[in-house]
C-alpha cells in the first residue's frame, strides 16, 4: 500500500479498528480487542444481555477480576477472604455468576492473578501495543503505557461491547504532551503527571487523546509510563498514549498472554511501525521542562490544584475570576487548610500506598526505601495496599513487607481499598491523608475526609514525619 | 430495550454552580454497590444535600422551594469529571431530571448520559451565566429545533445528529450496534486485529 497521509500513533490504531467510519449522520463502530470486566459496573450489562437474550459475543477477548468492593483485611495464608459487606458480597457473587452463566475468564478472590483492573491486565501480558482497550473503569488510560488506545466507558457501553465487540465513537482530537529532560532525584512519575494535569487543567483534556512525547518519556520504566497514563483522565483526556519501544518489549516478552516465538518476532516487527510518523500533526501540544520539576502534592479537592511540595497554600484572593475563587475557596475549607500556609508541616492521620496509580513493585520500592529502618510516626495509620496478588508475592520475596510491618505500616490483600473506599477502607470525617491514587474529590476516600494526592516516596516520607514531607530529605 | 423519547421539555431550572462537579459529588461510591440501576435517586449529590445525620441540608440548591419539580439541571463548567460510573446519570434520572445544562461537560459523563435520554445541553459563557444566576427559572428544550429559550432569549445548541436521532426516536444504540453484525464479522475475517 502507498503511504499516505503522515499519521500520528493514535491515527494508526483507529484506523486499523474502524468497522465502519463515521460519516455525518453515524459514529465510527470501533472494534474492541480487550475487554476488561469489573464487579461494580458491570452487572446491569450483563442484565442487559439478559433481557434481550444476547450471548457475549467474544468471551475470548474478555477478561474479568474482582478490585473496587473487595476487602483488603490481611489474612494467613491458605485462608479464605471474608466480605463481610453484604452488598459488596452480593456484587462479587452476581460477577461470578455472569462470569460463569457467559463463559468469561474471571480472576476471584481464589485467582493468583487476582489484582487491580489495571495492574493485571498488563502483567499477565493481556495489554499489547496498537490494540484497543476498554473497561468500564475512568483509569483505563493506564493500558495507554503500551501503545495501545484505552478508555474507560459506562455501563451502556460494557453491554455494547459484551454484545457485539464493539463500540461507536467519535474519533477524538490529539494532543501531544512533549516531555524533556532529567527529572531530578526525587521527582517522580507520579509529580510529572502531577504537573501536567496542573498545567493544562481539569477540563485541559477533554475530547482528546493525549501522546505523552520527548526524552523524559522514553527514559520512563512502563511502571512510571502507567502511572502517567493512568491519569490522563485527570486532565479530562479519552486517553493517553506512549509509543512502545524496547522498554516497552522488555516488559512484554516472556508474559503468560503476550506471543511467543516466532509469533513474538513478528509483532515485536509491527509494533517497530506504531509511531508518529515525521510530519505527522497534532491538534495542540503543550511542552513540559521535566528539569524544573519538584516533588509535587496536591491541596484542593480535584487532582490540577496541586503546588510543589515546599510551596504555599495559594490564596483564592489572587484570582481574578470570581468563579474560580469561589471554587478555590470552598476546596481550602474543605481541606482544612489557610491562604499562604505551607504545605510542608501539615500534620496527616493516614497515609495510603496503593492504586491503579501507584501500587506496583516500583512504587512499593520507592515507598520501602524511605520507610526502611523508620517508624511510622505515632497515631498515623499506614495503609500500604499491593496492585495484585503477583505484586504482592514478588514483594515479599524481596522482602518490602517486612519493611513496612517493621516500620509499623499495615500490609494488606490487593485491591482498590482507600482509593475509592467502598470496600470499607475509609477515612473518617476530617481525616487528612497523604494518597499515591489518582482523584482527591470531596470525600473521595471517606466521606469528609480530606485527599493529598503525592508519590509513593513524599507518602512515605509524610508516614515518617507524620505530616506534609519532602522526601528528598530522607533519601541518601 | 428502547428510551423514552426525548422532544420537547419545559421546566424549571435547579442551580448547582460551581466548576468541575465530578461523579463522585453526583453520587458518592459507596452507593455503587448494588447490581440494579433504579432507586439512585435518593444518593444524589448526597455528601452535599444531607447532613451527617442523613436529614437534608435546607442550604442544598436542591432543597430550596424553587427547585421542586424541576427537571433541567444547570450545573457549573466541566459538570461530570472523574469516573465513568454510569450511576450518575441513572441517579440523575431518578430524581427526575431530563436534561443537564452547562458550558461544557465531561466525555464520559456526557456518552452516558445520551444512552439513557438525560439530555446534556451545551451553552456559551454568557447564556451559562444568566442560567446560573436564575434558580427557578422557566427553560423550554426543542431537541427537534435544537433550541433552549427562557424569557426572550433563544439559543441553540448543538449535539451529534446521531445522539439526537437516538433520543428524538426513543432508540438505542446498541439496537443500531447489532445491526452491524456483517460488518464486523467481515472485519473479524480480516484477521488483522490487533495490526495497524
Amino acid at each position: 500500500m502507498a503511504q499516505s497521509e503522515p499519521r500520528t500513533l493514535f491515527e494508526k490504531i483507529w484506523d486499523a479498528h474502524l468497522v465502519a467510519p463515521e460519516t455525518a449522520e453515524t459514529p465510527a463502530v470501533l472494534y474492541v480487542d480487550l475487554h476488561l470486566v469489573h464487579e461494580v459496573t458491570s452487572p446491569q450489562a450483563f442484565a442487559v444481555l439478559r433481557e434481550r437474550g444476547l450471548r457475549v459475543r467474544r468471551p475470548d477477548l474478555t477478561v474479568a477480576t474482582m478490585d473496587h468492593s473487595t476487602p483488603t483485611t490481611p489474612r494467613r495464608p491458605g485462608t479464605r477472604l471474608l466480605v463481610e459487606d453484604r452488598e459488596c458480597a452480593a456484587q462479587l457473587a452476581a460477577l461470578e455468576e455472569n462470569c460463569a452463566q457467559f463463559g468469561i475468564e474471571l480472576h476471584s478472590l481464589a485467582s493468583e492473578q487476582q489484582g487491580i483492573v489495571h495492574v493485571i491486565g498488563p502483567e499477565m501480558g493481556l495489554t499489547l501495543p496498537g490494540t484497543t482497550v476498554v473497561c468500564g473503569d475512568s483509569h483505563t488510560s493506564t493500558h495507554g503505557a503500551f501503545g495501545a488506545f484505552a478508555f474507560g466507558i459506562g455501563t451502556s457501553e460494557v453491554a455494547h461491547v459484551l454484545a457485539t465487540q464493539c463500540l461507536l465513537q467519535r474519533r477524538p482530537r490529539t494532543l501531544q504532551v512533549r516531555i524533556e529532560g532529567q527529572l531530578r532525584p526525587g521527582v517522580s512519575a507520579k509529580d510529572l503527571i502531577l504537573a501536567v494535569i496542573a498545567r493544562i487543567g481539569i477540563a485541559g483534556g477533554t475530547g482528546q487523546v493525549i501522546e505523552y512525547t520527548g526524552s523524559t518519556v522514553r527514559a520512563l520504566s512502563m511502571e512510571e509510563r502507567m502511572t502517567v497514563c493512568n491519569m490522563s483522565i485527570e486532565a479530562g483526556a479519552r486517553a493517553g498514549l506512549i509509543a512502545p519501544d524496547d522498554t516497552t518489549f522488555r516488559y512484554l516478552e516472556g508474559r503468560p498472554r503476550a506471543p511467543k516465538g516466532a509469533e513474538w518476532e513478528r509483532s515485536v516487527a509491527r509494533w517497530r511501525t506504531l509511531q508518529t510518523d515525521v510530519g505527522a500533526r497534532y491538534d495542540r501540544t503543550v511542552e513540559i521542562d521535566a528539569g524544573s520539576l519538584e516533588p509535587t502534592i496536591t491541596f484542593g479537592t480535584n487532582p490540577s490544584m496541586s503546588a510543589p511540595i515546599g510551596g504555599a497554600v495559594p490564596d483564592p484572593g489572587s484570582l481574578t475570576d470570581a468563579a474560580d475563587r469561589a471554587a478555590l475557596d470552598r476546596a481550602l475549607r474543605y481541606m482544612g487548610l489557610r491562604p499562604g500556609q505551607r504545605l510542608l508541616g501539615h500534620p496527616v492521620d493516614v497515609v495510603f500506598i496503593g492504586s491503579c496509580t501507584n501500587a506496583r513493585i516500583e512504587d512499593l520500592r520507592a515507598a520501602a526505601s524511605v520507610l526502611r529502618g523508620r517508624q511510622v510516626a505515632r497515631g498515623v495509620r499506614v495503609l500500604v495496599v499491593p496492585g495484585s496478588r503477583q505484586v504482592k508475592r514478588a514483594a515479599e520475596e524481596e522482602g518490602l513487607d517486612r519493611v513496612f510491618r517493621e516500620a509499623g505500616a499495615e500490609w494488606r490483600e490487593p485491591g482498590c481499598s482507600m482509593c475509592i473506599a467502598m470496600n470499607g477502607d475509609s477515612l473518617r470525617p476530617g481525616q487528612s491523608a497523604v494518597s499515591t491514587s489518582n482523584r482527591n474529590f470531596e470525600g473521595r476516600q471517606g466521606a469528609g475526609g480530606r485527599t493529598f494526592l503525592a508519590s509513593p516516596l513524599s507518602a512515605a516520607a509524610a508516614a515518617v514525619a507524620g505530616a506534609i514531607a519532602d522526601p528528598r530529605e530522607l533519601l541518601q | 430495550m428502547t428510551l423514552q423519547p426525548f422532544h420537547r421539555l419545559e421546566s424549571r431550572t435547579a442551580v448547582i454552580p460551581g466548576p468541575d462537579i465530578d461523579t463522585d459529588q453526583i453520587i458518592p461510591a459507596r452507593y455503587l454497590k448494588g447490581t440494579t440501576r433504579t432507586g439512585l435517586g435518593r444518593y444524589l449529590f448526597a455528601g452535599w444535600r444531607y447532613d451527617e445525620s442523613g436529614h437534608p441540608r435546607p442550604d442544598f440548591p436542591l432543597s430550596r422551594p424553587e427547585a421542586r419539580g424541576a427537571r433541567v439541571l444547570v450545573a457549573g463548567p466541566n459538570f461530570g469529571c472523574g469516573s465513568s460510573r454510569e450511576h450518575a446519570p441513572w441517579a440523575l434520572l431518578d430524581y427526575g431530571f431530563r436534561a443537564v445544562i452547562s458550558s461544557s461537560i465531561a466525555d464520559i459523563f456526557r456518552a452516558n448520559a445520551l444512552k439513557n435520554g438525560l439530555l446534556p445541553v451545551i451553552v456559551d459563557r454568557a447564556t451559562h451565566q444568566v442560567l446560573l444566576a436564575s434558580p427557578g427559572m422557566r427553560v423550554s428544550i426543542d431537541l427537534e429545533e435544537r433550541t433552549l429559550a427562557f424569557g426572550d432569549a433563544r439559543v441553540s445548541f448543538d449535539i451529534d445528529p446521531f445522539s439526537r436521532r437516538c433520543l428524538l426516536q426513543g432508540m438505542d444504540e446498541l439496537g443500531f450496534l447489532l445491526a452491524q453484525e456483517p460488518a464486523i464479522a467481515a472485519w473479524e475475517g480480516k484477521g488483522d486485529g490487533c495490526a495497524p
